[in-house]
């Protein structure tokens, strides 16, 4: 728009005020400083990364080893990565957002009122796209093949492409915080104020595209997920003998595979709006933005199930696992996600009560979501009986889960009062609203994503995490939640609206001042983790759990070593029981060798996966700067690649018989020289990784 | 025609024991693409839904489906496509049962002809819309209609270029398990637009002008 | 509750000439119920209201017929895992479908 026609083609809508640090160069003050600061972290972490690759030399491992690995162990793992950088920016955002509002009463705060929109946009995008979705999708890629006795999911390229869909659209994110601005719509984007009228900068198609593509490759990794639970269980593994984490992840797979497309055709519909001038949600000419909400809620609601499923299921194995106990109310437990499932498809009018329609449709809706309380309570009784007489052990995974069942239950009981919509009209779009939702997603699904962190962690790297400072953290996080979240409720009941960048009431402010203490000990909650993380790492020797079940685990995850072989299991397990390896440990038939071994085929490293995530991440680049020529360019690359990849015939190897034999034999030996460890001594170097077996 | 082994039936053509193992390897492919099938589904069915909705609210001022949607072109199309979805399942026959090269690429010809003829008839219609001033950005209505209608167009030509795509595969490869496995899924995206098409010339073109 | 034996008895033998019936049987009511549905529309024969309820039956049926000799989907001999994934389908676009023209037209009525 401003260049000369040469530039607009080659650089399209890019200009010098789209580069970092321009802005602070030409008027530097508390605004610009913490955009500056952001900018610097971000290009500083790429550098680091890259300069540390570089000085250990592990580029090459980097790329033969993960990028281009098919192997559902490390697409996983990558994933969790992903998500845990990503949590870090977003909760950084967040310290921001609490200082800014504690600070901006009766005065402007240190952040210009767009900045802070940039702010509230991106942490709830990386939030839930970039941080919830990426890690709970890597824990079900590393778990659940294991879990259901499987060597890999069913189409394990389409899983590299649905992560490199994913990490395209982070980096287009993390991008966005070098170049340009980021959209100032919120995480839900709502037209007509993202329509092109009203936001006519390249924020919004910042979000658009990181969206889409995030949208996706999710919709293609819940296909993956579901064939693959539906047709590679092992033999004897019936549908009521899968562990409940497969049972969530099975549900949750369905809920992508169905509740995805809505987001993506409402944010390809915007973004017609926007670059052709259509008009579904605009103000004029028959556009209408209701559609919008519709269609974002019809995605919106089903995608809180799919955040928190995967965490019931986690914290269903946890409580078993660390009670010592079988799962009580299985069967309940099992039906109670189907439950949640469907009715999860019958509720996203709640978050639009206020949108006009008639008090019937709202009362239809409003009963609906009040329904969804009943098998959530049936979970929370089934785990709290399963800890009824059992062995408890109160390691940081069974904190976590236990502060969770606590805290969700207050978050569940503030949401039963917005499902009634005259109780909605008082307080929508309030502080209540922001503290409801923190908190169900930061016990739902956060605490339940650090609890599978801390209980599989030794299973995919072959040794335990820090107790102790997974101890700290733990606190960090639960006091911090409570101080942080609990004053936004009264906030919100005073009347203090979401996203706000300024107020006007001095009553705010003791509470505000409480909530910005809260969000300093979250970050030192996340802060301690990275100390554990590094801790953990340095004393690896003294924690290494070489027999692979550290935690005197119930099902076949534990049932080969940590870190698993690539195949996963040396021969595929008869399953006879619903804690499928508790039974082989009892039976005696657990670190047995087979009678023989077989040859094992497995998919090639290919590199389509890196090269898409390039290309994909080119392509959003290139529409949301208007870029035509890269955008054609690397539109046809990618489906170039797809057609050429469908030409190569030699993708799978194989694994002969004796080799998988020897290493089978190689870790049982190592197996029997290890001495099993009684559960009072779990969290101590004691634990090789072998239970004792209690008969 | 005594069989020991049974085979349990996937969507689609079965090739049952003319081809066990492809058979056998297709059973779960076919799964994972049908259950990609019913995410396409929704999302025919949410631009249905938006449609039913806008060709309605969203006139504002601007022409009614009654005005501007005639029944010539869209008949011809609805044969057009009907015709290949036929021919496509005689080119599966001749896969399963011939192995027959020659006349598989024949029918598969024929298909591509027939959706070529198709897509272009639509385009035709779309570029005669777009000159008399009913373009999409006219109003609601119309964004929708193209919307619609155009999704199903980009769906039948990333079909044509899939089928060329396999065409030059059987001659590269031959029948193997891949290619074969590959025809069988465009077989049944195909027949899958076709039922999409019946929900648009009904719901969009009838509906409109009665 | 036991595991489905994957295999269903395929009770009919594979006969081209069958096969090759099935899909001309296919064809031909689709394009039966396609000339009546053009027919319909062209020849005013009924009153709109009920011109768009004989549509609507017609669409269903060669949905249905599309299905049963296209795609070769069939209530008996499909696979279950199938059949659960077209019937829980089926639900799923009723809700969505179904409930955003409910409340569009909802919010429409009171603008």
């Amino acid at each position: 728009m401003t260049g000369q026609p040469f530039d607009y083609f080659w650089l399209g809508k890019l200009s010098i005020d789209s580069l970092p640090f321009v802005e602070f160069i030409r008027d530097p003050n508390s605004n610009t400083a913490v955009g500056a600061f952001a900018k610097a972290a971000a290009i500083g972490g790429a550098m680091g990364l890259m300069v540390l690759l570089t000085v250990f030399g592990k580029w090459r491992v980097f790329w033969h080893e993960w990028l281009t690995s098919l192997d559902a162990k490390k697409i996983g793992i990558m994933y969790i990565v992903l998500a845990m950088v990503m949590l870090l920016r977003a909760v950084i955002e967040a310290g921001f957002m609490r200082a800014q509002q504690m600070l901006a009463v009766e005065q402007p705060g240190p952040l210009a009122p767009e900045h802070f929109g940039e702010l509230f946009s991106t942490h709830g995008t990386i939030m839930i796209f970039f941080m919830a979705m990426p890690f709970l999708i890597g824990i079900i890629n590393v778990v659940m093949p294991l879990q259901i006795g499987a060597r890999d999911v069913k189409f394990p390229l389409l899983n590299a492409i649905s992560l490199a869909l994913t990490a395209a659209g982070a980096v287009l994110i993390m991008i966005s915080l070098v170049i340009g601005k980021f959209s100032t719509g919120g995480w839900s984007g709502y037209p007509p104020f993202t329509e092109l009228a009203f936001n006519p900068g390249a924020g919004v198609d910042y979000w658009i595209w990181a969206v889409t593509l995030s949208s996706i490759g999710n919709t293609l990794t819940g296909i993956n997920f579901a064939v693959t639970i539906y047709k590679l269980r092992a033999p004897g593994m019936t549908w009521f003998r899968m562990p409940l984490f497969s049972w969530t992840a099975l549900c949750t797979s369905i809920i992508m595979i169905f509740a995805m497309m809505p987001l993506t055709v409402a944010t390809l519909m915007l973004a017609l709006d926007r670059y052709a001038g259509f008009h579904f949600f605009t103000n004029a000419l028959g556009g209408n933005m209701m559609n919008y909400t519709n269609l974002f809620w019809l995605f919106g609601h089903p995608e809180v199930y799919i955040v928190i499923l995967p965490a019931f299921g986690v914290f269903s194995e946890v409580f078993s696992t660390f009670s010592g106990k079988r799962l009580y109310g299985y069967h309940s437990l099992v039906f109670a996600t189907m439950a949640i499932a469907v009715l999860s498809f019958c509720v996203w009018l709640h978050h639009f009560f206020t949108m006009g329609e008639t008090a019937d449709l709202n009362a239809a809706f409003g009963i609906a979501t009040m329904l969804i309380g009943v098998p959530t309570g049936v979970k929370v009784y089934d785990w709290l009986l399963t800890m009824v007489r059992g062995r408890v052990r109160l390691t940081t995974a069974m904190l976590f889960s236990i502060m969770f069942m606590v805290t969700f239950v207050i978050g569940g009981l503030t949401g039963v009062i917005l499902a009634n919509p005259p109780v909605d009209f008082a307080v929508h779009n309030s502080l209540f609203l922001v503290a409801h939702f923190h908190n169900m997603l930061i016990p739902g699904t956060l605490f339940g994503m650090f609890a599978a962190y801390y209980v599989w962690f030794p299973k995919m790297f072959g040794f335990r995490l820090s107790e102790k400072w997974g101890r700290i953290s733990f606190w960090c996080w639960s006091f911090g939640f409570y101080l942080a979240f609990m004053p936004l409720y009264a906030l919100g009941l005073m009347g203090a609206m979401r996203r706000s960048a300024q107020w006007f009431d001095p009553q705010y402010l003791p509470w505000l001042v409480v909530a910005f203490c809260g969000a300093l000990l979250i970050l030192a909650g996340l802060a301690s983790q990275v100390v554990q993380l590094w801790v953990s790492i340095r004393d690896r020797d003294t924690t290494r759990v070489p027999g692979g079940d550290p935690w005197d685990g119930r099902s076949l995850e534990w049932s080969m070593s940590a870190p698993p072989p690539e195949y996963n299991f040396a021969v595929i397990p008869q399953v006879h029981d619903r804690d499928a390896f508790t039974w082989m440990k009892k039976n005696g038939t657990s670190y047995t060798a087979p009678e023989h071994y077989e040859d094992i085929k497995m998919p090639k490293n290919s590199i389509v996966a890196p090269v898409i995530c390039a290309l994909t991440a080119a392509l959003g680049f290139a529409l949301t700067w208007h870029i035509w020529w890269l955008t054609i360019a690397s539109f046809i690359a990618v489906w170039a690649t797809v057609i050429a990849r469908s030409f190569c015939q030699n993708t799978e190897e194989t694994i002969p018989a004796s080799q998988v034999r020897e290493e089978h034999e190689r870790w049982l030996r190592s197996v029997k020289a290890l001495k099993p460890a009684p559960r009072e001594h779990e969290t101590t170097s004691a634990n090789q990784g072998l239970a004792e077996v209690v008969v | 025609m005594n069989k020991i082994r049974k085979y349990s039936r996937h969507p689609g053509l079965n090739m049952g024991s003319t081809d066990p193992e492809t058979h056998e390897a297709a059973e779960t492919l076919l799964f994972g693409f049908w259950v990609f099938l019913m995410s396409d589904l929704v999302l025919f069915a949410l631009l249905f839904a938006d449609y039913a909705a806008q060709s309605q609210h969203g006139v504002a001022g601007g022409p009614t489906p009654g005005d501007i949607l005639d029944l010539k072109n869209p008949f011809i199309e609805t044969m057009l496509l009907l015709v290949s979805s036929f021919t496509f399942g005689l080119a599966a026959l001749a896969m399963k049962y011939r192995q027959d090269r020659t006349r598989l690429v024949f029918w598969l010809v024929v298909t591509f002809a027939l959706g070529a003829g198709f897509v272009g008839l639509e385009v035709y219609d779309f570029t005669d819309m777009i000159s008399k001033g009913h373009g999409p950005q006219t109003s609601g209505f119309l964004s929708a209609f193209f919307l619609l209608v155009g999704t199903h167009g980009i769906h039948v030509s990333s079909g044509l270029i899939w089928l060329l795509v396999l065409l030059v595969q059987v001659f590269v490869f031959g029948l193997n398990r891949n290619v074969k496995t590959r025809l069988m899924r465009l077989a049944i995206f195909w027949h899958m637009l076709d039922v999409v098409w019946i929900g648009i010339f009904t719901f969009v073109y009838l509906f409109g002008v009665a | 509750m036991e595991m489905e034996p994957d295999q269903l008895p395929d009770s009919e033998a594979e006969d081209p000439r069958q096969e090759f019936r099935e899909y001309c049987i296919g064809g031909i009511l689709a394009v039966l119920l396609t000339l009546a549905a053009f027919g319909l529309v062209a020849s005013h024969w009924l009153d709109t209201l009920g011109c768009l309820m004989v549509l609507t039956l017609l669409a269903v049926v060669q949905v249905l017929v599309h299905f049963r000799y296209f795609l070769h989907i069939d209530l008996r001999r499909s696979h279950r895992d199938e059949l659960q994934l077209i019937l829980f389908t089926g639900l799923i676009l009723f809700l969505m479908a179904g409930g955003t023209i409910w409340i569009l037209w909802n919010l429409n009525s009171r603008m």
